[in-house]
């Protein structure tokens, strides 16, 4: 069987659409309720990113560090990651799941073990933000052999020379960072200029599915529908906090969010 | 694993940067991909270069004020009774403690690489502090990143930042402390990693910066042979040195001259914070045996849960109140090289109390660990024995620490 993220950008290369990636974190607030969220939002999403959360986090702003010690402080554990992915593939199998996440995470659970885990839950993609190439080789061939996306990543600082050997052992899909920035970063280049730096991606190997993150939201997303594909994280981790605040229920709020978000790239 | 000789412990991690196969590294986004490479070949064409050499010994001799004194604790040694006490007083260096000379390495590549600001983490504040002031002679501006914890606890090394001109900035998230601090520091320059420099308190970090620190620290240990040599004609034949570890950048300093010595003559003995007496909660890594982990960057031995979540740490000292530890010491540890313990707040407390009352040296809670470790053994130790401790901090920052502790008389005015 193709991998459903490959055939997820088969099918929406069809019609003519850039997929919507969406980002939340496993466990918030609670093991239950970011199952909901998934369920919800994937009506409207076409690949599901699902943190992992860690409490030394290097590449994430506020947003993100706010979900994420939201659900350590509910004590979530890494088998529970694992329960979430396999309830939500019991309904959607075929809706991809990518688990993003720091390596020492992976580390101690061991990398073999992690990837016999993602497979039998339903895992079909990996990000990590801080196992870049070359040091994430032997990993990402691993991925490769169970069959599981390995996600490269792609910066504005990436030379030349990284960016092709990148691209080269990169698998399907490739994360391009928009800027420099953490994560909930205010989009602070101009996207003439993120999008010169996507073709040049493009350019490499056009058949690579190419993906842009950071400072993605309700009124940047439409500026980019041109492309492979959008994420869009942070604002949605804002908008469960801001749900949580106002007692409100954000499952809700956030596919209304993710519904509004998809009609602006349709 | 191997230690090798003739070759500087800094310079002996692999390709990829890890000591011994495993320890160090870059774990880190891909942003900072580029702008850790630019430092790396900066770095190694500057400690080549004899022009970079001489101007940094300048500074250091002329600004830093080298070299800090090296003395006998000659009130110590007769109520020990066992080996003979030294101590080299690197709080004789401008600002107090030993970070000057890695924040002064890094504002020099910093103005030659023409980055106008530079950022740093700081715990006990002294990096901090010091980075502000070196900032402050190359024409920089400055932010420092320190644990709201921290900040309340090392209020005259805040007051000095900020006297300086650097802007001090409260980390709120997590523990509060240094940890949380250098995630937000590595956080900030990945967001500004194009005009501004980086400058990580100690040898942690991405290893880049392990070996920056180690290179500029190492000044201790090239003063102290010297020192030796003029004061017994040779490196004495027993001798031991003391240093406490938090990140591990003054015992990497201090021990570095010295680390093809065999060790049965130079012994080195690093002294972790045990953490309050009662509590579980510790930041000795490598006495505890913690496990291996990434953490800010590196792997390294760091206290964390069986999932991969740092773990809080307790320590009186701010200076050592990290979960991990240079993988320079990790790599010491495992090569044996380096003997690794810790002392508890209480046994610090009590080890400054003594050193006080017998001699005029003041040493922070930090090195005042290693004090309590060497005074335990010292007492054991033969009469021909060196035993140097390296008194890498002064106890102004602590005074409110140590007035609440043991009250006002062990604190002086100044």
């Amino acid at each position: 069987m193709s991998n459903p993220i490959r055939q997820t950008f088969q099918n929406l290369k069809k019609e003519r659409r850039a997929a919507l990636l969406t980002y939340t974190v496993a466990g918030d607030s609670s093991n239950k309720q970011s199952l909901e969220i998934l369920k919800s939002i994937s009506n409207y999403a076409d690949i599901l990113e699902l943190g992992v959360p860690h409490n030394t986090p290097v590449a994430d702003g506020g947003q993100i560090q706010t979900s994420a010690y939201r659900a350590i402080k509910n004590g979530i554990k890494m088998n529970d990651v694992f329960k979430i992915v396999k309830n939500f593939k019991k309904i959607k199998y075929s809706k991809p799941v990518i688990l993003m996440g720091y390596y020492n995470m992976i580390y101690q659970y061991g990398e073999n073990n992690f990837l016999k885990n993602c497979k039998k839950s339903g895992v079909n993609g990996l990000i990590v933000v801080d196992l870049p190439w070359p040091e994430n080789k032997i990993f990402s061939k691993k991925c490769k052999k169970s069959s599981i996306n390995f996600i490269q990543l792609i910066s504005p600082t990436t030379s030349k020379k990284r960016l092709k050997s990148i691209i080269k052992d990169s698998h399907n899909m490739i994360y391009y960072i928009s800027m420099l920035s953490t994560t909930g970063g205010k989009l602070k280049v101009s996207p003439r200029k993120i999008l010169i730096n996507y073709n040049k991606i493009k350019k490499i190997d056009p058949k690579k599915n190419c993906v842009i993150g950071f400072g993605i939201t309700e009124k940047t997303i439409s500026k980019f529908k041109n492309t492979d594909g959008l994420v869009v994280g942070s604002q949605i981790c804002k908008e469960i906090t801001r749900s949580l605040n106002n007692r409100q229920n954000p499952v809700i709020n956030v596919s209304k969010m993710v519904s509004k978000l998809r009609k602006k790239i349709s | 694993m191997k230690l090798r000789k003739g070759i500087p412990v800094i310079d002996q991690g692999d390709k990829l940067g890890f000591w011994g196969g495993k320890f160090g590294g870059n774990f880190v986004p891909e942003t900072l991909k580029k702008p850790i490479e630019d430092l790396e070949i900066q770095f190694n064409k500057l400690k080549r270069d004899k022009k970079f050499i001489k101007e940094r010994d300048r500074y250091f001799k002329d600004w830093i004020g080298t070299p800090t004194r090296f003395i006998k604790l000659n009130n110590l040694t007769k109520y020990i009774g066992g080996a003979q006490i030294w101590s080299k007083v690197v709080s004789d260096a401008n600002g107090g403690a030993h970070k000057i000379y890695n924040a002064t390495v890094h504002c020099l590549l910093a103005r030659r690489s023409g980055k106008k600001v530079i950022i740093g983490d700081t715990g006990a504040g002294y990096a901090g502090k010091m980075l502000s002031m070196a900032a402050k002679k190359f024409g920089l501006k400055c932010k420092i990143f320190m644990g709201a914890k921290d900040i309340k606890r090392q209020q005259p090394n805040v007051k000095a930042m900020k006297k300086n001109g650097a802007d001090v900035i409260p980390v709120y998230s997590g523990s509060q402390t240094l940890v949380d601090a250098v995630s937000e520091c590595m956080r900030y320059w990945v967001a500004n990693c194009d005009t501004t420099a980086m400058c990580v308190g100690s040898t942690v970090g991405p290893a880049i910066f392990v070996r920056i620190c180690g290179w500029s620290t190492s000044q201790i240990s090239r003063e102290l042979k010297v020192q030796l040599i003029n004061e017994f004609g040779e490196v004495p034949k027993k001798l031991k040195l003391y240093n406490c570890v938090g990140g591990g950048s003054s015992s990497f300093g201090f021990w570095n001259e010295f680390m093809d010595y065999d060790k049965k003559q130079v012994e080195f003995i690093g002294v972790e914070a045990g953490g309050p007496a009662k509590s579980k909660r510790h930041a000795a890594p490598l006495t505890y045996g913690s496990k291996i982990g990434i953490l800010h960057g590196a792997a390294q031995y760091v206290n964390q849960n069986n999932d991969g979540q740092i773990e809080e740490t307790e320590s009186i000292s701010a200076g050592l109140d990290y979960p991990g530890i240079s993988p320079l010491h990790c790599f010491l540890k495992d090569t044996k090289r380096a003997r690794y313990t810790a002392a508890s707040d209480e046994e610090a407390l009590k080890a400054y109390q003594t050193v006080t009352k017998y001699e005029n040296l003041r040493p922070s809670l930090e090195p005042s660990h290693a004090f309590s470790v060497a005074i335990k053994e010292a007492k054991k130790l033969s009469k021909d024995t060196i035993v140097v401790i390296n008194s890498c901090g002064d106890a102004y920052k602590d005074k409110n620490i140590l007035e609440k502790k043991l009250g006002k008389k062990y604190v002086k005015s100044n």
